[in-house]
């Protein structure tokens, strides 16, 4: 049925109001009666032994309720913080992985590092307290960047771990792609730097833990992507209490972007110290404190070569990664590098032969992990800057060279030499309407005009793919995942007909409270505000896997496909038995059932009345509307397109204009277009912030991060982004019931490499990211 | 302590604080009135604007005693009842949200500049949002909320 708020629809969000009332309900916005605060003492050495702790003053303090530290938790048998997934390394061995207690017991392993935490009556009176731990550091040797750490003279961060190496991992067939290396018409080789960025979701990170000693409860109420998988782990390797007993609330949560999928020594702390103490505990990140110990985003140095017959074709490709991923293995750290990067390394292209080698590395750092692309992002850099640059060496067009390249239309389902299944797309479509929206054939003439005035133009491009809606259970687990990636959806009718959806999933910005609606007012036809999207809570939701990897709907808009499915056979049941016909006769559509041939029909509404008063009803159904479904992807979806960006740069200045941005994607099937384009916008911000300005940078000699502050790390600001000329194009997904992909962050992993392209094309030499104005007038001026 | 009194939204308030509480403390902790957000400790992210006596102010870089007396108003204070502000509605219409974090203190200064700006185009829109940071939007709907309800507030 044709449905204004169903699927296809730009439904304005039902979740805006309260938002833009002031009625959201973030963490901080929450006290709870009789409510402490934690405030963190944290390092101030990148790396050190601690000799002692004196906490005896600061316990006196005005209103400190106690002092908690490392040896306190670890006498109370709160596990380490952990990895969840297990990489084995070319040699057949497992990851190494340091132990991590939450709070430090004798090393201090980088800046921030968590060493005690402050619980006082105010805020005021933590911060005070925490001046006077007095806490008796030995410097040690300390390493920033991931070259050094895996240097042979580097300084050992975790004494069990030699080298600093967690692990030397590969992937692909090394002696098909150096045969073509050594047998090519031309070689491209390249060095690139991926930028260190810190993730800056505007809500800082936060935890309040309350303790309910009448049924030895513990409620956390944190920031989280995914609050069952705080749940679980906090439960059964943290022992912070058995899963029935702890219940993890994620409310309204301000941003993500990967940062807040992980578990944290912050979180782990609040949950064990609230019922030690018998007291709710807030903790509220400072900016300062995200920056310090947030888990960061991409680091890696590479080194490519890709190989090309005369003609442009790609005949080979290899790439060898060292990934800095910080002082600790975060929660899934190890993957990001691994099977989030170079199982993308295929590109959108026919590659006969990929190698891939990845060596991780701890540093003296804050722990890495994924950041909105997670690997993809790095991935996609790399292929896009090394066809790029192919297509100069050779005197190619780079639109041309790619379309050379491209896997064509007919060829799916297309395997890859780096174990992804491609299901579906058409990128000579995706970019063909790019170079039409952009007016490719007119570049000349524009960079011509540029000329006159002084200014140099340049265009790039990206055809990026990504792998999403992560991801088939038993897929990640002969990977080394720890866990399965399903997800869950309950869909409960209410007697009069309203619905309330219990989601697995969790939105911190993406508008499930919309998107997942629509979904339902379109198959089952109740009105849009008749429909509740629940999520964020354990002791709500059905057991789910969360926000991440682009998978909310691919995967949890599925599960609710299924779950309505459910809620179909059996209201076919219940009308057949109202109607006095037989069920296979039951036609449905859009919430309404019918009798074939006929104009005999009941409303879901009606059908969902009878469940509850089941007065004339089937004997062999039950009462009540409520199902529940789990869904496991049959695969990952690949979404994909072409960027093309046009800049302009001021060789006096070094400025870098964004002139135009055009961007193709394909996400299959689209539920709302209007949060889609909002989600590709905010990706391309992001992936812009890391190409021109966002950098991380940790002082080499005293460990310090120097980009500690929105003073000194470069947010992208309004007047640095451009307005950017956005379509889709449609090949539907065919592994998943609604044929979707996902778009959250496409963005984000395109433009890096587009950016980059179009700034290199317009100084005719290389730079790495980010591009600032120091730079590109130094490659300008010729320096 | 000092007493420090203003006027929040039409009401009056009052409140014994201690010299160092910051606007935002006050406002947040003490009114309750948590609309009003912290998203930095340097005053650049925006997320703390509120108006005093008419103009925007990072309640964050105020000390409560600063508004002895002031008018304040809050995201709470902007609609009149049930009826949002022009701006309030721009918002949602046009997408101009995503997390909703920055979203009250964006919409604070988007008013303020809108008040006191004449022909407003998509560049000084971009320049007037400086002081504020949003991670999701991009901000390309958020200047296009602001375009719309320019329009809405200057009719």
């Amino acid at each position: 049925m044709t449905n204004e708020t169903g699927i296809g629809a730009s439904v304005r969000r039902k979740e805006d109001k309260r938002f833009i009332i002031g009625k959201g309900r973030y963490l901080d916005d929450i006290t709870k009666p009789g409510q402490t605060y934690g405030y963190f003492v944290r390092s101030p050495y990148a790396h050190a032994k601690i000799n002692s702790i004196d906490t005896s003053e600061a316990l006196n303090a005005s209103g400190v309720v106690d002092i908690l530290t490392g040896p306190d938790m670890e006498a109370d048998g709160i596990g380490p913080i952990i990895c969840g997934w297990g990489i084995t390394s070319k040699d057949g061995t497992p990851h190494k992985a340091p132990a991590h207690p939450a709070l430090a017991v004798s090393h201090v392993k980088y800046v921030g590092h968590q060493v005690a935490l402050v619980v006082a009556e105010t805020l005021q009176e933590a911060k005070d307290a925490a001046e006077l731990v007095e806490i008796d550091y030995e410097e040690l040797p300390h390493v920033i960047e991931v070259g050094d750490a895996l240097a042979s003279d580097a300084p050992q961060i975790h004494d069990d771990i030699p080298g600093n190496l967690s692990f030397d991992w590969e992937i692909g067939d090394r002696a098909a792609a150096e045969q073509a290396i050594a047998s090519a018409h031309h070689v491209t080789r390249m060095d690139l730097r991926n930028n260190r960025l810190i993730p800056n979701a505007m809500e800082p990170r936060a935890a309040l833990g309350e303790y309910d000693a009448g049924t030895d409860e513990i409620t956390l109420y944190t920031t989280s992507q995914n609050p069952h998988v705080h749940r679980l782990v906090l439960s059964a390797f943290n022992a912070v209490a058995p899963e029935h007993k702890l219940r993890v609330i994620a409310p309204d949560v301000g941003g993500g972007f990967g940062s807040k999928i992980f578990i944290y020594s912050e979180e782990t702390v609040c949950a064990w110290a609230t019922k030690k103490l018998n007291r709710p505990i807030k903790w509220t990140a400072e900016r300062s404190e995200s920056f310090l110990s947030d888990a960061h985003g991409r680091d890696h140095e590479t080194h490519a070569e890709m190989a090309f017959d005369a003609d442009g074709k790609i005949l080979g490709f290899k790439v060898s990664t060292k990934a800095n991923v910080g002082c600790y293995l975060s929660t899934f750290a190890s993957a990001v590098p691994t099977y989030l990067y170079g199982t993308l390394l295929n590109g959108q292209y026919t590659m006969p032969a990929i190698y891939c080698e990845v060596q991780a590395g701890f540093t003296n750092t804050a722990p890495v992990d994924a950041y909105r692309g997670a690997g993809r992002p790095e991935a996609t850099y790399v292929v896009e800057r090394m066809i790029e640059v192919g297509a100069r060496e050779m005197g190619i067009d780079p639109g041309e060279i790619r379309k050379r390249n491209f896997i064509p239309p007919d060829a799916y389902p297309y395997e890859t030499p780096v174990i992804m299944a491609y299901d579906s797309g058409n990128y000579a479509l995706a970019m063909d309407k790019a170079q039409a929206a952009i007016d490719y054939s007119g570049f000349e003439a524009r960079k011509a005009e540029s000329a006159q005035r002084g200014k140099l133009r340049g265009i790039g491009y990206s055809a990026f793919i990504e792998a999403c809606g992560i991801a088939p259970s038993a897929a990640v687990g002969s990977l080394g995942a720890g866990v399965g990636l399903w997800e869950s959806a309950q869909v409960r009718f209410n007697p009069t007909g309203s619905v309330t959806v219990f989601t697995g999933s969790h939105s911190h910005g993406q508008g499930h409270e919309t998107t997942f609606a629509q979904i339902v007012s379109d198959q089952l036809g109740v009105p849009i505000d008749q429909v509740e999207i629940s999520h964020g809570d354990t002791g709500k939701v059905p057991f789910g896997m969360g926000t991440y990897g682009s998978r909310s709907l691919a995967v949890g808009g599925s599960a609710i496909m299924k779950a309505i499915d459910k809620v179909v056979e059996k209201s076919k049941k219940i009308a057949a038995h109202t109607l006095e016909a037989s069920v296979e006769d039951i036609e449905h559509s859009g919430g309404v059932f019918s009798v074939a041939g006929t104009d005999k029909k009941m409303t879901m509404a009606e059908i969902a009345f009878s469940a509850y008063v089941p007065h004339n009803y089937p004997a062999d159904v039950e009462p009540g509307m409520d199902e529940t479904a789990f869904y496991d992807p049959l695969n990952f979806t690949f979404p994909a397109g072409t960027h093309i960006a046009e800049v302009e740069i001021d060789p006096e200045t070094g400025t870098t204009e964004i002139l135009d941005w055009v961007a193709v994607d394909d996400f299959g099937n689209v539920i709302n277009p209007m949060i889609v384009e909002g989600q590709v916008h905010g990706g391309l911000a992001q992936g812009i912030g890391q190409a021109l300005l966002e950098n991380c940078v940790y002082d080499k000699e005293s460990g310090q991060l120097l980009t500690g502050s929105y003073m000194d790390y470069c947010m992208p600001r309004a007047d640095d982004l451009p307005t950017f000329r956005v379509e889709t194009i449609n090949t539907p997904c065919t592994t998943n019931p609604l044929g979707v992909k996902g778009c959250g962050e496409a963005g984000a992993i395109s433009a890096p490499a587009a950016l980059m392209n179009a700034i290199t094309n317009a100084l005719g030499k290389e730079i790495d990211m980010p591009a600032t104005p120091e730079k590109v007038w130094r490659a300008a001026q010729g320096l | 302590m000092p007493t420090v009194s203003m006027t929040v939204n039409g009401k009056q308030v009052s409140a014994d604080v201690s010299s160092n509480t910051l606007l935002v403390t006050f406002i947040r902790e003490n009114l309750r009135l948590t609309g009003t957000h912290v998203g930095c400790d340097t005053s650049q992210c925006g997320a703390c604007v509120v108006h005093v006596n008419g103009n925007s102010a990072k309640s964050c870089t105020m000390l409560a005693v600063q508004a002895e007396g002031a008018e304040i108003t809050t995201i709470e204070g902007l609609a009149k009842g049930n009826d949002l502000h022009p701006m309030q509605k721009s918002f949602q219409e046009n997408h101009g949200l995503q997390c909703g974090f920055c979203t009250t203190g964006m919409i604070m200064s988007a008013v303020d500049l809108v008040n006191k700006s004449d022909d407003l185009d998509d560049t000084s829109i971009r320049e007037g949002l400086e002081g504020n940071i949003c991670r999701c939007t991009g901000y390309q709907n958020i200047v296009k909320s602001i375009q719309a309800a320019a329009k809405e507030m200057e009719a």
